[in-house]
């Protein structure tokens, strides 16, 4: 049999990276776009092929060239990186087929097909972090997704120069960040001998509680929220998001910080554990602080912010506030919240990001003034934007509200009324936000006339789909909750034999 | 102590490094500058994994068929991935650099995150 089934694991990564040097030699942009198409749809349909294989609890270890973990890497794949790898490759898939009309817009001839090729390499990246089981191999594939991106905010100097200065204090912070991570796993080598995750789990607990342990787990929690935008250490987010190609700040919002917030849970629960002596205190004194003013200080610097992009960006540093929030609970239903949200999350930004390319292909502007009577020239465009701002705040029928609904509940299970009250107050200051552009859009006579100007339907149906699927799944929690929920007692319950 | 501190020279000598490349990142504002703190940093790193991998009396991990004390080669394994890592970024580093004085003229921070605030008060101008 050519196709077996049994190296899926491997495929879900080795396909885009090999097919990225592929786009190179091919040179012309539409056919290294239809490559790297192809190659994003398989990968797709592999992660859907991999998540029910693990939904009712299995895991998949697949050896890497044969050799036996713990000494050989490991890709190991549960309920928790199966959700997460088909967030990655379900974005990647929407997002091709709306680049070709954008990325031909925004980026010089001479760069597309390179542009594509660094597209795999990231994408091929953010799937090799989930997937894998080995700390180091998590570090490479976090390096290759990270250089890729740099390259990519950095293509956005086509249209705007400031996009060079803003993928240059990425690299310096990401850097920073993967040292961080990198030291942290020396350390536990040191003190264990060993690098895979499940090895290296069942080992600390006969360690007992050392100073480097200690010592290892501060440096890849502060390397991890530097690479996920965590609140105080999100200062590179705003501009790198801003500055991109609208492409591809549509899938880095969707799935770059989504791929570290699940890197801090493997390591967080899964490797440490929570009896390990400094999880609780990190999650309780400072995961829900920080959360908490992420959660206000994000929206809030939000609402006064004249760049829709850059709105958005400040709005997700809100958002990985809540999915921090989830985390600080340390409860099932708090992790289902958050697995929840990376879910929902990547749907509703997707679709917000994707509506403003469309804007940025018509306009060449995104600011608020560019948004005047666009509810008539682009309908279609902005009833996307709309009902995904009505999933940022959380309005029932939409995802939003299934996030916010299980957040609350996890703060009541919790006896924290006021962390609840909160996260309703919170969302209120994301009404204030989506609102302006609402108002803006629908009350304000357009300004070059009422000539209609839609996307077109290449761009539109992608993003579509993706606001279709914040309804679907607002409507029909039942595919989400399960498997988060089963994800959040596979993290909690530490490491299975 | 002045044993506890001989005997631990390894880590003084990474932690020195880590510090002084991490202080050379944060600031200096030249832009070059912060890459060579930002490289400084790494080889503290990798340095840290190396001294790790040493074995008391081992030599170089290379099969004679005599039974001989080998030092563990797996963090220079490690290392070298780490290393190879390390270029690509000074590399893009370097070249975003080359980009930035294209652009902007300059490669002191200070110069260049004035121009962005005067291109960030135009676009507010012109939102208005």
């Amino acid at each position: 049999m050519i196709f077996q089934f049994a190296q899926l694991p491997v495929l879900e990564v080795v396909l885009p990276l090999i097919a990225a040097p592929l786009c190179v030699l091919l040179r012309r942009g539409n056919w290294a776009w239809l490559l790297a198409m192809a190659v994003c749809w398989a990968s797709f349909i592999i992660a859907i092929i991999l998540l029910t294989s693990v939904d009712e609890g299995q895991i998949i270890s697949y050896a890497l060239g044969g050799w036996a973990p713990p000494l050989g890497i490991e890709y190991r794949i549960d309920a928790v990186n199966g959700l997460v790898l088909l967030i990655i490759s379900g974005i990647g898939a929407l997002v091709l087929p709306y680049a070709r009309t954008s990325v031909a817009e925004e980026i010089p001839e001479q760069h597309r097909s390179l542009f594509y090729t660094c597209f795999l390499l990231c994408f091929s990246g953010l799937l090799g972090v989930t997937i894998t089981g080995d700390a180091f191999n998590l570090f490479v594939f976090l390096e290759i997704s990270s250089l890729s991106t740099y390259i990519m905010v950095a293509m956005g100097a086509a249209r705007d120069r400031r996009a060079l200065s803003a993928s240059y204090t990425y690299l310096i912070m990401g850097t920073v960040g993967a040292t961080f991570f990198v030291i942290g796993v020396g350390l536990i080598y040191a003190v264990t001998g060993s690098l895979n995750m499940v090895d290296i789990a069942q080992r600390l607990e006969t360690v007992g509680d050392l100073r480097t342990v200690r010592v290892a787990y501060g440096f890849l929690v502060v390397g991890i929220g530097l690479k996920l935008a965590m609140f105080p250490m999100h200062l590179w987010l705003p501009n790198a998001y801003t500055y991109a190609p609208s492409v591809v700040t549509a899938f880095l919002a969707s799935t770059a910080t989504k791929v570290a917030v699940y890197a801090l849970l493997r390591f967080m629960f899964t490797v440490f554990g929570l009896s390990f002596s400094l999880t609780i205190e990190t999650l309780t004194f400072l995961f829900l602080p920080l959360a908490l003013i992420a959660m206000f200080a994000g929206s809030t610097v939000a609402i006064f912010q004249v760049n829709m992009k850059r709105m958005l960006a400040y709005s997700s540093v809100a958002q990985i506030g809540y999915m921090l929030l989830g985390v600080s609970f340390a409860n099932v239903t708090g992790l289902t919240a958050t697995l929840i949200h990376l879910f929902n999350h990547a749907l509703m930004k997707g679709a917000l990001f994707m509506a403003l390319g469309c804007v940025m292909l018509r306009l060449g502007d995104v600011s608020i003034k560019s948004m005047r009577g666009l509810g008539k020239r682009m309908p279609w465009t902005m009833a996307a934007f709309v009902a995904g701002g009505l999933s940022l705040i959380g309005v029932p029928l939409t995802v939003g509200f299934i996030s916010k609904w299980y957040l609350i509940e996890a703060a009541l299970e919790r006896g924290w009324w006021p962390v609840a009250i909160l996260v309703v107050a919170s969302s209120l200051l994301a009404v204030i936000y989506v609102w302006r552009v609402v108002e803006v859009a629908y009350f304000r006579e357009p300004e070059g006339g009422p000539r209609r100007c839609e996307a077109p339907l290449s761009m539109l149906v992608p993003l579509w789909t993706l606001v279709a699927a914040n309804l679907y799944f607002g409507i029909d929690a039942e595919f989400t909750a399960s498997v988060a929920q089963l994800a959040a007692s596979e993290l909690l319950a530490g490491v299975m034999p | 102590m002045f044993q506890f501190i001989a005997s631990h020279y390894n880590y003084w000598i990474v932690i020195f490094l880590m510090m002084a490349g991490f202080y050379i990142v944060v600031s200096r504002g030249n832009l070059v500058k912060k890459i060579v703190g930002l490289n400084i940093f790494q080889v503290s790193v990798f340095l840290l994994y190396i001294s790790i991998g040493k074995v008391a009396g081992g030599t170089a991990p290379i099969l004679t068929g005599k039974p001989e004390l080998f030092s563990n080669p797996l963090p220079h394994v490690l290392i070298l991935t780490a290393i190879v890592v390390g270029v690509a970024t000074t590399a893009l580093g370097l070249a975003l650099v080359v980009r930035i004085r294209e652009v902007y003229g300059s490669i002191e921070e200070a110069d260049i995150q004035a121009a962005n605030e005067a291109m960030e008060q135009e676009d507010v101008k012109a939102a208005q």
